[in-house]
């Protein structure tokens, strides 16, 4: 038997403490991980810049914490939160972001384009509502081979409005796939306000009309965020299809890197900060319940921050990818001597 | 009204400037132009080329939308055929893909079938730079291959202004594309009823040895290159297309009677590219002035990726195309005259 937790038993079922200590050192890997490459992308070491995910951490560890190793996750252009829970190195991350050869995809991929099949991490997508495409087709795949497998396909509420997300949830529906569709809703897509583009009620309400369980759930929470998506999972490996799963989130900087914010109050941001801040909340869950002392969280935070300063160091000294081999592994079929291309 | 002829000083915009000064006239003459996109109301679009605009003309012709590629084309569309001029901006031509059927099966085809103009402009930043293999397709390929649509691509403000004026004033879909390096390009632009017609290239360059022709950043390239040139003595014509669909043979054409030397440079790849197409054209129409084979110069047949290093591995840069119009600048017979 695992060591139980400290917290009121079903809080967090199964989970021990140790694993607890983790799910905190991830978000806050995260946390430090972000605000340094948002200083860096900033500061011009990002080409093309990066879209920063702080303040969405509990739903990237919550997710991640509740699957399989064998599990896959596809993710959006807000990225690096669910690289870096579904165990990417922080280092491979960073390298990535800043285009160098020891990049997690040798530089081709980039900030919106993080990958590691061995992960479970099937790609973060350029194009909004995608990600979920491809978590569809991984639970078709895990369904045709019965392989006991489940996907999480993510995308955001500006994503709730693309056309393809709804073709996706409801072929996930009709074909009972073992797929969890997990909208990250921070309430802007870029700088419209969600509300103001977005019709009925909730996006989990439209959800809920294609047939399957459908909820809004605390993002800001981790053990809500872990509770759902395991029940979801549980759901979908016993052969009872699909579950919709709206995040209710926020992100603290703008849309992308150095985005002058002008569309939301000052108030709104330190509200969301103050008082529903999943790093501080989880912090005090565990330290109030015992779990953690303050010297484990003063070395959480060091940890992090040592993690993220040798990550810098990595990916500045890295080198470049060499040019020659820039179009090379393009297409299996164009490798034949006479071929055009 | 200004007329053409009358000496004035010349207003300078720059290239996304040039675009919002053009919406703001053609606006202002006409009611049913109206613009659909993301963010372009407060922030007046990811390139600031509807800047003010919102404030203007109010949330009924400065529409916000949400994130529904195929919906804002589909509107269009059939907006289009009701009555108005709706300029649809997909902030990344990448976005087209999410409604290529509205765009390449519905706005290109009905005059075709039904007998009706749609007067769509779908605006959208394109070209090759920043942001990785899903946000620098280079989809002219494809559209100037969709018989119905008119493809324009812009390489200075003066003929952005000039050619979403004929956009706004024609009948049928035109894509407006707009290269991402050039956004901030200053330069003079024209007034309220200087008018760029769609289908029609310009010298951009004089030259008697060897004919560049190219479009959108590739007019840049080509200058630098031209202007490095001329210190050795070749003196290199370069033509910028300025619209890819229709193409404009007779410009082409003559500029091979003049130099006999032709290379296209282009940054999309050349499998069935542009290049690909104007190289055929000259083959067709010119075959009997030209000295060398034409030359193409253009992009890797590979996905855009993220790393700087390797994005200058695919594309054709300054250097190269130096070396390329000098080759074909001294080549003589046909020994020395594939270079590719
Ligand atoms: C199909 C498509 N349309 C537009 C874009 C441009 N774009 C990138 S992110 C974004 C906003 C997405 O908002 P949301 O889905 O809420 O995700 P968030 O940025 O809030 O995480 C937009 C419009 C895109 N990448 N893909
Ligand atoms: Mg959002």
């Amino acid at each position: 038997m695992p060591t139980t937790n400290g917290l009121d038993a079903g809080l967090v079922p199964g989970a021990t403490d140790a694993e607890l200590y983790d799910w905190l050192a991830d978000m806050v890997l995260i946390r430090v991980f972000e605000e340094t490459a948002d200083g860096l992308a900033l500061r011009g070491r990002i080409p093309g810049g990066m879209h920063p995910a702080i303040g969405q951490e509990a739903v990237a560890v919550g997710i991640a914490r509740a699957l399989r190793a064998d599990d896959v996750v596809a993710g959006t252009h807000r990225s690096h939160h669910h690289a870096l829970a579904k165990q990417l190195p922080p280092a491979a991350v960073l390298a990535e972001l800043y285009g160098k050869a020891t990049g997690t995809n040798g530089g081709r991929g980039g900030s919106m384009h993080l990958a590691d099949f061995d992960l479970g991490l099937w790609g973060t997508n350029g194009i909004v509502g995608a990600g979920l495409g491809i978590a569809l087709g991984a639970a078709l795949g895990a369904s045709v081979r019965c392989t006991d497998q489940v996907a999480v396909g993510l995308f955001g509420d500006g994503g709730a409005n693309t056309g393809r997300v709804w073709e996706f949830v409801n072929l996930a529906a009709i074909w009972r796939l073992p797929l969890i569709v997990a909208c990250e809703n921070n309430l802007y897509a870029v700088e419209t306000a969600s509300k103001s583009v977005t019709g009925g009620n909730s996006i989990a309400e439209r959800a809920a009309a294609f047939g399957m369980p459908a909820q809004q759930v605390d993002g800001q929470d981790i053990v809500e965020v872990h509770r759902a998506v395991r029940a979801a999972a549980d759901r979908a490996r016993a052969g009872d299809g699909p579950t919709f799963l709206e995040f209710l989130t926020y992100r603290y900087k703008g849309h992308n890197s150095g985005e002058v914010i002008r569309y939301r109050t000052e108030d709104e941001v330190t509200q969301w900060r103050t008082s529903r801040d999943p790093v501080e909340r989880f912090s005090a869950l565990l330290t109030n319940s015992g779990v953690l002392t303050p010297e484990d969280l003063t070395r959480i935070a060091d940890d992090a921050r040592a993690v993220v300063d040798a990550a810098v160091a990595f990916a500045e000294e890295s080198p470049w990818p060499d040019p020659s081999t820039a179009a090379e592994n393009v297409s299996a079929w164009s490798n034949r001597d006479g071929s055009v291309r | 009204m200004s007329s053409a002829t009358e000496p004035r000083p010349k207003a300078v915009a720059t290239y996304s400037t040039a675009f919002q000064e053009g919406m703001r006239e053609e606006m202002d003459r006409d009611p049913t132009v109206f613009v659909l996109g993301t963010d372009i109301y407060d922030r007046g679009g990811h390139f600031s080329q509807v800047k003010g605009l919102g404030e203007r003309f109010g949330h009924e012709r400065i529409r916000d939308t949400p994130i529904s590629e195929a919906a804002m084309v589909a509107s269009g569309v059939g907006a289009a055929l009701n009555g108005t001029r709706p300029v649809v901006d997909l902030n990344f031509l990448d976005f087209a893909f999410g409604a290529m059927d509205e765009l390449v099966n519905q706005a290109a085809k009905i005059r075709y079938m039904w007998g009706r103009p749609v007067p769509l402009v779908v605006r959208a930043t394109a070209g090759v730079a920043q942001g990785g293999a899903q946000h620098n397709n280079s989809l002219q390929a494809w559209l100037m291959n969709t018989p119905g649509l008119a493809v324009v691509f812009p390489s200075r403000p003066w003929d952005v202004k000039g050619l979403i004026k004929s956009a706004l004033r024609g009948s049928d879909p035109v894509v407006f594309m707009m290269h991402k390096l050039l956004t901030g390009a200053r330069g003079p632009v024209g007034g309220p009823d200087e008018l760029v017609p769609i289908g029609s290239a310009r010298i951009a360059r004089p030259g008697s040895d060897v004919t560049v022709i190219t479009y959108g950043y590739g007019v840049v390239v080509a200058d630098d290159a031209a202007t490095a040139l001329a210190g050795e003595g070749i003196q290199v014509e370069v033509i910028d297309l300025r619209t890819l669909a229709p193409l404009d043979v007779t410009t082409l054409v003559e500029a091979v009677k003049r130099t006999g030397r032709a290379l296209v440079l282009d940054e999309a790849p050349a499998l069935s590219g542009p290049a690909a197409e104007i190289a055929t054209t000259l083959s067709d129409h010119a075959f009997w002035y030209l000295d060398q084979p034409v030359v193409r110069l253009t992009a890797a047949h590979s996905p855009i990726p993220h790393s700087p290093p390797l994005v200058d591995g695919l594309l054709p840069n300054v250097g190269q195309v130096i070396d390329a119009v000098r080759r074909l600048a001294l080549a003589r017979g046909p020994s020395q005259s594939s270079v590719s």
